[in-house]
């Protein structure tokens, strides 16, 4: 009598629990990170902290500037890699491979999701970097072998977010494009993947927010050079390299700076992933 | 009712259970922060002296904790592995966290003894420093690389970004690749006291930042024309160590004093270090401790 309406209560009362208890830590963890930062923000003034184009801790100068730049410029580079490669590897494993190569394909791209970054950072390291100096010259650590490693990183989530997207559109779309004289083309471009558009911008951005957070293969083949980038080959220095490249000896000023970047990031992450949401939004009345 | 209430009071347990640990987490990374792997944790009571030292050797006891350079750390693990084959009952945690770390924790008491692989600045705290090693710090090209000697002045103007070009050192016609390491190292800081001066210019951004002395040895070994600073324990064959001043870059030179980068190892305590703690120092200077710190590749403290 007690055991049924117990049980449906302590089921009730557990989730809630779980669920306010991973909120709170999210909280927790916002609040902890802003309050460490705080001391640079008050120290360094936010619009010093953020424009100023010099990173001398040891001079008391802290500005990030030139890693938001660096941030933003391997982001963008990487996107303009993703995007063709991405949609248009997805267009082929969901409508054109024949279904052994898709299957061959598709495993391929799930194993490369597995693999750990520092692996890619390895690659880039020892592939990337010699390549791009023996080409161009310079030292080849910089921004392009950073966006080739990322683009290799992000490119099979996308990937497969986009290939189950294009499939879930309703084959009623396809059939009805075919029967009204559209060419297989035309119904991929014009009728699929608007279809699709809402998921295809949740994977892009979620690309995105990955390449924004990577830290380890950046770290090991961008430079770490806090200097405005002014070319693709330019060495840079990304937010989360900045964090990961200093925190071992940083104190305190310093160490106050660096959990400051984590706060920028932070609002970065933000500002992306309510791009992701009002852009998932749109695609739905699209559609 | 009864059980309504059970649940609100087991929530408010847990969350206080889970933000005390947060809190707790907070805490304890202001002292030490981003310490390299505690093996155990430092209680915050433990006296820095707790054993007699009238009582005979092999019955020695007690617990000492030191915290700081990483440069310092491998050596530091070295002789206490050793002490403690002398005096079994004694236990020694090290720590990693860099000197600044050491110094820190040195003198506010969360360790018994701090490492610092550079001299105190003006601005920290301070401490009775023990000498127990030198190290010379080298500086390296990549082993293709035709200039073999600079001068200290050259260095200088090269880790600046005066010099940007080999030519103007007597080698290729290239772009030098300059590799440091980030702020905030303690490796840095002696390479920017000894060579860039206490008032010289700084280290140029444009430079390769690299976390650790071994990720700038690889890159400067993967890296033609590039130019960098390791400790002399990370000298190998991959890389090319230059002379400074005219002088070989060697142990033997640097013991002698007339290689011209070498920076103090040291043991950082707050007062005149007394009792266990003292012992272990001495037997860090003792011909035992320094015959470890010749064996570790690093310099006799005299």
């Amino acid at each position: 009598m007690v055991s049924r309406y117990f049980t449906d209560r302590l089921a009730k009362r557990s989730i809630t629990l779980l669920g306010v208890s991973s909120i709170l830590i999210m909280g927790l963890i916002v609040v902890f990170i802003v309050h460490e930062g705080m001391p640079a923000f008050r120290e360094v003034g936010l619009f010093n902290f953020i424009f100023g184009t010099e990173w001398r801790p040891s001079n008391g100068q802290f500005g990030i500037w030139t890693m938001i730049l660096g941030s933003v410029a391997v982001t963008l580079g990487t996107l303009v890699l993703v995007l063709p490669l991405g949609i248009g590897c997805a267009i082929l494993l969901a409508e054109l491979a024949p279904f052994r190569i898709r299957s061959v394909l598709r495993i391929i791209v799930e194993t490369i999701v597995g693999i750990p970054s520092v692996v890619h950072g390895l690659v880039g390291m020892a592939l990337f970097v010699p390549f791009i100096r023996n080409t161009f010259g310079g030292s080849g650590y910089g921004i392009l072998p950073a966006i080739l490693v990322l683009t290799a990183m992000v490119l099979p989530t996308v990937v497969s977010i986009t290939e189950d997207n294009i499939r879930s559109v309703p084959g009623g779309y396809k059939e009805g494009s075919l029967a009204l004289g559209a060419t297989h083309w035309q119904t991929i471009w014009h009728v699929q993947l608007p279809a699709a558009r809402s998921g295809i911008g949740a994977a892009i951005v979620l690309g995105v927010g990955r390449a924004v957070g990577e830290t380890m293969a950046m770290i090991m083949v961008i430079g770490n050079s806090p200097v405005v980038p002014h070319s693709i080959l330019s060495q840079a220095r990304t937010l989360t390299g900045n964090i990961a490249v200093e925190i071992m000896y940083a104190t305190g000023l310093h160490e106050s700076a660096l959990f400051a970047t984590g706060v920028v990031l932070l609002v970065l992450i933000m500002i992306i992933n309510s791009c992701a949401f009002i852009l998932a939004r749109k695609g739905k009345s699209y559609a | 009712m009864k059980v309504k209430t059970l649940w609100i009071s087991l929530i408010l347990v847990a969350l206080l259970l889970g933000s005390s640990v947060l809190v707790g987490c907070s805490e304890e990374s202001t002292p030490v922060p981003a310490a390299t792997s505690p093996s155990s944790i430092s209680s915050p009571t433990s006296s820095p002296t707790s054993s007699p030292t009238s009582a005979p050797s092999s019955k020695l006891s007690g617990k000492i904790t030191e915290a700081g350079s990483t440069t310092v750390q491998p050596l530091a693990e070295k002789l206490a592995s050793a002490f403690k084959a002398k005096y079994p009952k004694v236990e020694i945690t090290i720590q990693g966290g860099g000197s600044s770390v050491g110094v820190k924790s040195a003198n506010n008491g969360t360790v018994d003894i701090g490492a610092a692989s550079r001299e105190l600045k003006e601005s920290e705290p301070a401490l009775v420093t023990h000498c127990i090693a030198r190290d010379g710090i080298a500086i390296v090209v990549h082993s293709s690389n035709s200039v073999s000697g600079l001068t200290k002045e050259q260095v200088r103007n090269i880790f600046a970004g005066s010099i940007t070009n080999w030519s103007e050192v007597g080698g290729p016609d290239a772009t030098i690749v300059v590799v440091s390491r980030e702020e905030g190292s303690g490796t840095r800081a002696a390479f920017e006291e000894m060579v860039m001066g206490k008032k010289g210019p700084d280290i140029t951004n444009s430079a390769i930042f690299q976390p650790s002395n071994g990720v700038v040895k690889n890159t400067v070994s993967g890296t033609p024309l590039s130019i960098g600073f390791l400790s002399f324990g990370y000298l190998d064959n991959t890389v090319k160590a230059l002379t400074i001043d005219g002088i070989t870059c060697t142990v033997e030179n640097a013991a002698q004093g007339t290689y011209p980068i070498v920076r103090p190892l040291y043991f950082l305590t707050k007062e005149e270090p007394e009792g266990l703690v003292k012992t272990f120092i001495d037997f860090a200077l003792s011909a035992d401790g320094q015959a470890i710190v010749e064996e570790e590749g690093y310099i006799k403290s005299r």
